[in-house]
């Protein structure tokens, strides 16, 4: 119900360069050469980053998770009640170079990733104990990215 | 190392050696290419050390292994985390299992 209350708002963060190969791909470059982070894609990822308090890097959309992980990522942040508004999402299956660049930027190897207020939180398996152990409720609170009460009810509602 | 295949085995042995890992379990998720696996891993290294830090020190010493393969997932305690929670379930501590259908990841090899 997270995901298609707020669907409309994942179609934005694709219209940054980043969704698209807007920026030259260096598909042609060695694997190792890719290894290293351009600038450009630097700057992407760090615009990313920053499109939202909360963001997401995952396999799919949230709607079509691409990926186990990716759906629970999805789910959990959709459970907590993370605001529509403040939540964006970014497919790595559409971008090689964000594919990735993400897992350098980061220092991280798998995806999903995810991103509160700038700064890593962690993968799939960082974001399931945070939210079982209720520190991921008290991190999204903090940091006031949960929709109100009664939006939420409503957007629920909506959907059942 | 790059051309031989990951097994259970490999990472466990691996762990034990680079961060002094005390037990380890490793789970086949991948449903049949053998190349995803989940993980529980207990370390006194862990120690002190918040999640984050802790997936980062796993990920760190398995740098190629988890490059090769194509799901990676990891559950990290310290020996007494470890009792304690064994205790508390009735030994059913273990490798964690979202993000699986049946004990299968789905999609990673996209």
């Amino acid at each position: 119900m997270f995901a298609r209350a707020v669907s409309r708002h994942f179609l934005r963060p694709s219209a940054l360069p980043i969704a698209r190969p807007a920026i030259p791909t260096s598909f042609t470059l060695s694997a190792l050469q890719r290894r290293f982070l351009s600038d450009e894609t630097r700057q992407a990822i760090d615009k990313a980053v920053k499109s939202a308090p909360v963001v997401l890097f995952m396999k799919g959309t949230p709607e079509t998770p691409q990926c186990g992980f990716s759906r629970a990522s999805i789910q959990v942040l959709g459970m907590q009640g993370v605001d529509p508004n403040k939540f964006a999402a970014f497919n790595v299956l559409e971008d090689p170079e964000l594919r990735q660049g993400i897992k350098e930027y980061s220092d991280w190897p798998t995806i999903p990733q995810l991103y509160v207020d700038k700064e890593f939180v962690g993968g799939c398996d960082i974001i399931i104990s945070m939210h079982q152990s209720g520190e991921l409720a008290k991190l999204l609170e903090e940091k006031q990215v949960l929709a109100s009460p009664e939006a939420t009810e409503s957007s629920e509602t909506k959907q059942e | 190392m790059a051309q031989s295949s990951i097994t259970g085995d490999s990472i466990t042995a691996a762990l034990k050696d680079r961060i002094k890992a005390v037990h380890v379990e490793i789970t086949d998720i991948s449903g049949g290419c053998g190349q995803a696996f989940t993980s529980l891993i207990v370390s006194p290294e862990f120690a002190g050390k918040s999640s984050l830090k802790r997936h980062r020190l796993v990920n760190a010493a398995l740098k190629e292994e988890i490059a090769q393969i194509h799901a990676w997932s990891a559950k990290c305690q310290t020996p007494e985390e470890w009792e304690k929670e064994n205790a508390a379930t009735g030994g059913n501590d273990g490798p964690p299992l979202d993000g699986t259908a049946s004990g299968e990841v789905v999609g990673v090899n996209q």
